[in-house]
């Protein structure tokens, strides 16, 4: 970690303004809390946490709490993910 | 709630580590517990993020900036420098 | 959450977004315009708006004040939407006193005023060596202090959102607000660099 700063621009792309405007969206609806998103990243396992960049986190951890709290559920996730 | 610690009280983070009892979210971080500050200022009161963490009642928490002699904590780093962080009044205890 | 074959947690990204948000959309729970209002409020809001607080501050003493007492009403004052936005601190940067903000815990930062924030701010290496090495991360911006300024770390843990008021850079007397804002960049709120005139 105490490594040289990457201090390039890194553009946001589409995925990343969708992935920050849901969360938003959700909070502002009380479905998750800002909390939540932080506690479901950190409970990703260490390796897949390293291999994920900033907002493939952030889904993992919306998915992970959505599914806690049966907001939504595996099963009408995977109807949509075998669609394809 | 009682009245805040006030600006220059000295202070200790409490050694602490509920991660290790059980699923957490603590924003107290690690490289402080234990450690000796002094309050720079009260911020407020706002809801305890180890409850919201987990969508449970959160009651609300005084919140402190406390001052922290930087080289001390980390033992590298240029003297006279300091850490700033806010800690919430449940994590500290007198010294 | 009992196993069923492949953890979905670990669809391809773009696929896990686009499943959330269709099973969302279909309980009538978010919809893609609300997504995208959300968008265009944050795009809406960069460096600059930051700047003009500065640059103001520097101007008038009053609107310095008022910023160090309370960010949110300063910002609000210079019409910046901040309705909701969590508290937000000012720290001031003096002769003797440098700031520097970091979240060590995540990436905290004061997005209602600056937008969001850089890539390299979320980083582990920045998050790990603002607190533990903050002149030598600093440097690797070019901004040397001299040994008798003190470098204040501000780690943002809780509700607080933190910029830095950076000093009025020598050679600007007399300029605008408006000139004076154009010198101020998304850094110098930062604390990694200091404006200068040149």
């Amino acid at each position: 970690m105490c490594e040289p700063v990457d201090k390039g621009a890194h553009a946001l792309t589409e995925f990343d303004r969708d992935v920050d405007g849901l969360r938003q969206v959700l909070g502002l609806k009380g479905i998750m809390s800002v909390d939540e998103l932080r506690r479901g990243i950190e409970a990703i396992p260490e390796p897949e946490y390293h291999r994920l960049a900033y907002y493939q986190r952030w889904i993992r951890s919306i998915a992970d709490n959505l599914l806690r709290k049966g907001v939504i559920t595996e099963a009408e996730l995977r109807a949509v993910l075998e669609r394809g | 709630m009682a009245a805040p610690l006030p600006p220059g009280t000295p202070v200790r983070v409490r050694l602490d580590w509920p991660e290790t009892r059980g699923p957490a979210h603590v924003r107290t971080p690690h490289y402080l517990r234990g450690r000796a500050g002094t309050v720079a200022r009260y911020l407020g009161e706002f809801p305890n993020p180890e409850d919201l963490a987990f969508a449970r009642p959160a009651p609300k928490l005084p919140l402190y900036h406390v001052r922290f002699d930087q080289p001390s904590v980390w033992r590298e780093g240029g003297a006279g420098d300091e850490l700033l962080v806010e800690i919430y009044g449940s994590w500290l205890e007198p010294v | 959450m009992a196993g069923t074959g492949v953890n979905v947690l670990e669809a391809d990204s773009g696929r896990l977004l686009a499943a959330v948000r269709a099973v969302l959309e279909t309980k009538g729970l978010v919809r893609p315009d609300e997504i995208a209002e959300r968008i265009a409020i944050t795009d809406a809001a960069t460096p600059a708006q930051g700047a003009r607080m500065i640059a103001r501050a520097w101007v008038d003493p009053g609107y310095r004040a008022l910023a160090l007492s309370d960010g949110r009403a300063a910002a609000e004052a210079l019409g910046i939407p901040m309705r909701g936005a969590l508290p937000l601190g000012v720290l001031e940067n003096t002769p003797e006193t440098h700031h520097l903000v970091v979240c060590t815990l995540c990436s905290c930062y004061p997005r209602a005023v600056l937008g969001y924030p850089p890539f390299w701010y979320k980083s582990a290496a920045y998050r790990a060596r603002a607190v533990r090495d903050p002149r030598g991360l600093i440097a690797e911006w070019g901004t040397v202090l001299p040994a008798a300024v003190k470098i204040r770390v501000v780690d943002s843990t809780a509700d607080y959102r933190w910029m830095v008021l950076p000093m009025r850079p020598a050679g600007t007397e007399g300029w605008s607000e408006q000139r004076l804002a154009a010198l101020v960049r998304e850094g110098d709120m930062i604390g990694v660099t200091v404006p200068t005139a040149s």
